[in-house]
């Protein structure tokens, strides 16, 4: 029996650490492993005994990349427990601010992370080498995602400007419009963006994963939907824990999460886009159509082009918003503490991000449970690495290594967001 | 500092941390590409899967120390670093992770994890400069991209960064902005708290929460007693300091202060 075993020790072009762990058994895959050693910041504890209040701006710390996600997730599930709704422009602005950070975290995934490997390159500062024009235009796209950021949250990173109940403070009209001129030009690099991608060579696979995603009546989710799937599953967030479980899996270094019902699932661009088509804007539509994306992608490869497809998207909402924006007469509506839990699911850049607080009476946050995308997509990517790396076994050892670290990189895995992974070493030899 | 015939190698770190800090370089798109051409990048693992191994004249590391691991990987950092910048609240005072050396962490493990005898990790988040020798520790949760690029030009020309070290109400009388304090009885800890973020807080109307950590000899006694008059009672008091920066000098004592 001839037995290989190839390893990536730590994996780059991701954000937090990781590594990648693959056995292969008489030219088969037996086994791969994502794994984590990511370590555990514990936030879910030390959560607890903190007022209500103070939640969005620690949750925020959970990961650099996808800030608003963890606020988003944060104050939307706080609201719930509180009994509020947020609409007009209120709502508005917050789906602004997501569409800043998805426009910021999905054009740093597609040109510096995730591009390279497609072009064959080790990262996009040597790419720019080569293509510099492509590099630049994904900087300056990436720099119009921060400059919503910054005007809304009032920085980039760890934004201070969200708050249960609405924001500290809300733009003025003219603040906006000149963001408006530079959202006029994101579009048109978004729209290249999605020709230069679509453009690269991808291995022609696909797997029959069930896609969850959140699905709202007529808008394209961020904040607001039910939880549904491609086999039929539609929830609302206060019915999660239900349907969805984190099991530790013995071969396995971290906590999966799994349908009950099913098993592995997919979350991130790829759910969305297929559960949604319908909801995208003409233009991102049209483009994809024109591009041959078709309305259900199944292929992990091409998802670099997805992500393309919804940061214009997010370029045509954030525009739309900007259109219609009408001052409100306060940044936020009051928010009384009471005893209660409160759910809610938005969609981060890489996928559904879950969160559920136990309140008390004064608003001491008694418990948290927080499920990031990278721990729900964690099975998804290692069944991935069986599927698709048997057929490239004959490729020179370095060549396979980079097709596995690819493969990992295809989900954007956001590590440091990894609340639930463990680090665990098993000998058994 | 490098020899002349190549350019200066430098290097990025990550201990435990949220990525951003990191994130702010790569988040300098008009000057990430100069930058790249007066350095080697040499070891960048969120940029780049190409690693150079060996001495580094630069190294800026993220994050705290929580795990032996890390524990032994930072003094081997350290020893092929010829100068070594901390980045961000994580790597100069542990970080909001540093909440659990007020608690039993083995009780934080079974909270948050199935089977927390899997979890390998210390009792205590601390900062790098607790382990190794530190030649600059620059601010924040996060860090200013504006910071960190003056750093990196400032260490590879030999000379010390410009980051003053006095209060961010010093920022806010720069900007004009109204104090939240005064005008709006808005609790702040600006008045103890270093600048560097450009008072972001009290330009939304909201009350600074110290992610910059402590300024240079605050008197935090005194901004307590303000705070307690605006009704801020003791729990708020204890929790107030005990944030980003929670493990920081002066943010601890005073938060020890209004405990129990």
């Amino acid at each position: 029996m001839t037995v290989k075993t190839i390893k990536v020790d730590y994996l780059a072009r991701v954000e937090g650490e990781g590594a990648i762990k693959v056995v292969v058994r008489d030219g088969e895959v037996e086994s791969a492993e994502f794994r984590i050693f990511e370590p555990p910041r514990f936030f879910e504890a030390l959560l607890r005994g903190r007022a209500f209040t103070e939640a969005p701006d620690i949750t925020a710390r959970i990961c650099g990349i996808c800030p608003i996600a963890y606020q988003m997730s944060t104050v939307h599930a706080m609201e719930n427990a509180l009994g509020l709704a947020m609409t007009g422009p209120l709502r508005d602005l917050r789906r602004l601010l997501y569409c800043g950070e998805w426009i910021e975290s999905h054009a740093l995934h597609i040109y510096m992370l995730h591009a390279p490997d497609f072009l064959g390159y080790d990262g996009a500062i040597d790419m720019a080498r080569d293509h510099g024009d492509a590099v630049r235009r994904g900087l300056a796209l990436k720099k119009v995602g921060n400059e919503i950021l910054s005007l809304l949250g009032g920085r980039e990173i760890h934004p201070i400007n969200v708050r249960i109940g609405g924001f500290y403070r809300t733009p003025r009209r003219r603040e906006l419009e000149p963001l408006a001129e530079r959202l006029k030009w994101a579009r048109e690099a978004a729209l290249e963006t999605v020709h230069w991608v679509a453009a690269f060579d991808f291995p022609e696979v696909e797997r029959d994963y069930e896609f969850v995603a959140l699905r709202h009546t007529d808008e394209y989710p961020f904040n607001e939907g039910r939880i549904v799937s491609s086999r039929g599953l539609n929830i609302t967030a206060g019915e999660y824990e239900d349907h969805f479980e984190e099991t530790h899996v013995e071969r396995s270094t971290a906590l999966h999460s799994h349908l009950r019902e099913r098993g592995a699932y997919l979350v991130g661009p790829l759910a969305r886009y297929s559960l949604n088509f319908d909801h995208l804007s003409r233009l991102a539509q049209e483009v994809a159509r024109d591009v041959g994306l078709g309305p259900k992608c199944s292929n992990p490869y091409r998802s670099i082009v997805v992500r393309a497809v919804e940061v214009l998207y997010a370029c045509d909402e954030a525009l739309r918003i900007i259109d219609g924006y009408v001052e409100p007469d306060l940044p936020a509506v009051a928010a009384e503490p009471c005893a209660g839990t409160g759910y809610a699911a938005t969609e981060a850049p890489r996928g559904l991000l879950y969160h559920r607080y136990r309140l008390d009476a004064d608003g001491t946050i008694v418990e948290a449970r927080i499920v990031p995308p990278t721990s729900q997509n964690q099975a998804s990517i290692e069944e991935d690495l069986v599927s698709f790396i048997g057929g490239s076994l004959d490729l020179p050892e370095d060549a396979l290594r980079h097709r596995c670290e690819q493969t990992v990189r295809n989900y954007d895995p956001c590590i440091s967001c990894s609340t639930h992974f463990l680090q665990l070493e098993i000998d058994r030899g | 500092m490098a020899a002349k015939n190549r350019k200066p190698r430098l290097a990025v770190w990550k201990f435990a941390s949220c990525d951003g800090c990191q994130l702010s370089l790569l988040d300098c798109e008009d000057e990430l590409l100069a930058v790249a051409g007066a350095v080697d990048i040499a070891y960048f693992l969120e940029a780049t899967r190409g690693a150079v191994r060996g001495r580094y004249d630069l190294s800026l590391v993220e994050g705290s120390v929580t795990t032996a691991s890390d524990a032994a990987r930072i003094q081997d950092v350290r020893a092929r670093s010829r100068t070594l910048v901390t980045i961000g609240a994580c790597a100069t005072a542990g970080g909001i992770q540093a909440l659990r050396n007020w608690a039993d962490v083995k009780e934080y493990a079974s909270v948050v994890y199935a089977r927390p005898d899997y979890i390998q990790t210390l009792a205590t988040s601390t900062a790098i400069a607790d382990h190794v020798a530190v030649d600059f520790e620059l601010r924040g949760c996060p860090i200013s991209k504006r910071q960190l690029l003056e750093v990196i030009s400032a260490m590879l020309a030999g000379r010390r960064p410009v980051t003053p070290p006095h209060s961010v109400c010093i920022e806010c009388k720069l900007k004009g902005n109204v104090c939240v304090m005064v005008a709006l009885g808005t609790p702040c800890l600006g008045p103890v708290t270093h600048a560097g973020c450009g008072a972001i807080c009290p330009s939304y109307n909201r009350g600074c929460y110290g992610c910059y950590g402590p300024m240079e000899t605050p008197n935090t006694l005194s901004l307590s007693d303000g705070l307690h008059k605006l009704g801020m009672d003791k729990r708020g008091l204890m929790q107030v300091y005990r944030t980003f920066n929670a493990s920081a000098g002066p943010f601890r004592e005073e938060s020890d202060r209004h405990d129990g």
